[in-house]
């Protein structure tokens, strides 16, 4: 490679490298802006108000809360349902514990998107748009908490998940679970404000509480962020996943890709200069071919 | 004037040519007919339901495993075997060595039609097709994102393994001088492809590291990239000598008599480097295993899993690899061969699927439709290569 293409190159491999810090841009930001939602679950009397506004607001199957016995099993988010609250007996009592999409702050799903048609908004919210996805289900796989759910029984399927209700935050108003919540086990809130408040509780309550608040670092901080009486492992949550954003698994990859993507032709090029030169080819080997030539031709 | 006639004319010739080539020609009821003929036929028809109905009308895929055989065999599985296309254009074309000069064609060709065909495979899978050029155009390019590489790269590589191949066809066409210039930009694309390889081979490993926490830890590595890497090449080498074998038996009045003489040869080549790639990639998975000190994970079933990939399917044909070509033994290199893939097919599968939420309560299988649908995948391309090897000089030794 001559030095104008050394040159190229370099600038090339400055200009994505420099590029490449847009996906660490949301480390950056001021993570102040983020929303989200703490869940105190002693506060929770498993009235299941969340559940039906969700439906209601989203235009969803609305469950009968009174008669369909949903508490005798553990059940997961649907492709029908966002959200779902489940029914735990501990060394404490009955535990009620509202599941939905976590809104991690550096989302796996977002991420892992090729289309961007699922959003990280600037507070927070992840949402997902039908115009852009593809339908490859990447995000699915990438999901540490399995929240993306696809339709597999229609023709022009949808992702479906929580989306923190990102239309009423853009009109100024609470997601439809926090204002249903009756005990205010759920509320809505910047990030910090919600730690602090959940914070505040545990030293104010020390027995009250474990001392720790699910989302404050799993998986790089979550918008949604639990409080509870009795271990986490003990009400449904993976305590296995980890301080670390996933985006981070895949950032070195990606890092490299650029490197890959110029460094290998300039090495490549390189061998095929040193193996050029260093092989003289035998008249010998050039009669063979014309001779194959040859009986093709009479063929 | 004249020269108008002439165009027209030539433009009457070409197009009686190009109907003539696309009429069958040979015996119809063979065995290999008789078996794809019906599979692709009901796999159009599973492909109609599935469009009209979902995906989840005749695949087994829940929520919880959202990938299944169509990814991960057609897609992840297919590309690691094409990967002899880069493999072999590196050897010959980088390194100048024209030993293999004779295999360049095919291998380039079956690279090209495994990747239009596992390209076709993820469209299938793709939830909303429609919305497939959104990682192309416009403005949803999700630059931070494993797949849309992937996305990008089969596509700039089948261009790439097209214009490697694109000589052949002006050849088949009779265009001298397009063939010419055609040529000239071999090495080019080359250099293109065997990039887009590396990145795209190691990528597929890539898509995996967010989902660490569904993969059975004896899977699952930070490392997966460089050992999807790292296989692929054996992967690649294997597969050429499976299908050289096969394609010299079936296609055998095709081949010019020194070719087959010549092809035992290049066998013990492509035999040494399976076998010495094949090594290094144990020694990765060793290195790993000890460095992460999974001892514990290996008494159960799950570990015993994991030994018969990685000491019966590859330890041991990389073995029997190098015992080949040290004792001339072409029986022994082709078992291998066969081995080998069988690894790599165990390797992928048990990332993508098998190992996937292993520790769920009901694991996923593939439906009777899953299974048709794949084999019409592979059926499909082995038509097409059939139709390209029957009437262009897929396996003469002009270059």
């Amino acid at each position: 490679m001559d030095r104008r293409g050394f040159l190229k190159t370099s600038v090339l491999v400055g200009g994505t490298a420099i590029a490449g810090k847009k996906l660490n841009a949301q480390e950056n930001q001021n993570s102040a802006e983020f929303v989200g939602i703490l869940v105190d679950t002693t506060r929770c009397i498993g009235c299941r108000a969340c559940e039906v506004a969700c439906a209601e607001e989203h235009d969803m199957f609305v469950p009968d809360v009174v008669n369909d016995g949903a508490f005798e099993q553990v059940r997961k988010t649907s492709e029908k349902q966002w959200t779902v609250v489940n029914k735990f007996e501990t060394e404490k009592g009955d535990v009620f514990v509202k599941k939905q999409c976590m809104h991690c702050y550096q989302a796996a799903c977002a991420i892992a998107c090729p289309t961007e048609a699922m959003k990280q908004t600037d507070h927070g919210p992840v949402i997902w748009r039908g115009n852009k996805c593809i339908g490859c289900r990447f995000c699915m796989v990438s999901c540490p908490f399995e929240m993306p759910k696809f339709e597999y029984d229609e023709w022009n399927p949808k992702l479906q998940k929580c989306t923190m209700c990102f239309e009423r935050l853009e009109e100024g108003q609470k997601p439809a679970c926090v204002s249903a919540c009756p005990t205010d086990a759920l509320m809505f809130g910047t990030r910090v404000k919600n730690l602090e408040i959940a914070r505040h509780r545990i030293y104010s309550y020390p027995d009250q509480y474990v001392h720790h608040i699910y989302g404050e670092h799993e998986v790089g901080g979550t918008g949604y962020i639990y409080l509870s009486a009795v271990p986490f492992d003990q009400i449904g949550f993976r305590t296995d996943l980890g301080k670390k954003a996933y985006p981070e698994y895949t950032k070195e990859f990606l890092y490299a890709v650029p490197m890959i993507l110029f460094g290998v032709p300039a090495f490549l090029l390189g061998l095929n200069a040193l193996a050029d030169a260093s092989r003289s080819v035998p008249e010998s080997e050039f009669t063979l071919e014309f001779d194959v030539d040859k009986e093709e031709k009479k063929r | 004037m004249n020269r108008d006639v002439a165009i027209t004319d030539s433009f009457g010739n070409l197009s009686r040519f190009l109907i003539q080539e696309l009429k069958p020609r040979g015996p119809w009821l063979t065995p290999f007919n008789v078996i794809s003929i019906p599979v692709i036929l009901t796999g159009l028809g599973i492909l109609v339901y599935r469009f009209i109905h979902g995906l989840g009308s005749v695949t087994n895929l829940t929520q919880e495993t959202p990938w299944g055989l169509w990814m991960g065999f057609d897609v992840i599985t297919g590309v690691a075997l094409a990967g002899g296309a880069y493999v072999i254009t590196f050897v010959v074309y980088v390194m100048g060595v024209d030993k293999y000069h004779g295999i360049v064609r095919a291998t380039v060709l079956n690279g090209l039609l495994a990747y239009t065909f596992y390209g076709g495979a993820l469209l299938i899978d793709l939830g909303r097709p429609w919305n497939a050029p959104n990682p192309y155009i416009g403005n949803s390019f999700g630059f931070s994102s494993v797949l849309f590489l992937i996305c990008w790269h089969f596509l700039l590589y089948m261009v790439a393994e097209f214009v490697e191949f694109s000589p052949v066809i002006a050849e088949w066409l009779h265009l001298e001088k397009a063939k010419r210039v055609l040529k000239k930009l071999t090495i080019a694309t080359v250099v293109l492809g065997i990039t887009l390889s590396i990145l795209h081979q190691s990528g597929l490993g890539a898509l995996f590291l967010m989902a660490k926490p569904k993969i059975h830890p004896l899977w699952w590595s930070e490392f997966i990239p460089i050992l999807f890497f790292v296989s692929s090449i054996y992967a690649g080498l294997a597969m050429i000598i499976v299908e050289g074998t096969i394609s010299h038996r079936v296609f055998e009045k095709l081949i010019p008599a020194e070719h087959h003489h010549h092809f035992d040869d290049i066998v013990f080549g492509l035999a040494k480097g399976a076998a010495i790639t094949m090594i290094v990639y144990y020694f990765f998975k060793a290195l790993l295993f000890i460095h992460d000190k999974q001892w514990d994970l290996i008494v159960d079933g799950w570990g015993l899993w994991f030994l018969v990939e990685v000491i019966g399917f590859v330890l041991v044909p990389a073995l029997m690899f190098a015992f080949g070509f040290k004792h001339r033994s072409l029986n022994i290199v082709k078992i291998a061969a066969v081995m080998a893939l069988i690894g790599i097919i165990l390797n992928r599968l048990n990332v993508s699927v098998i190992a996937f939420n292993w520790y769920a309560d009901v694991h996923y299988f593939p439906s009777w439709q899953e299974y048709v649908v794949t084999f019409m995948v592979i059926f499909a391309e082995l038509w097409v290569f059939r139709w390209f090897v029957t009437r262009m000089p897929v396996f003469s030794s002009e270059h």
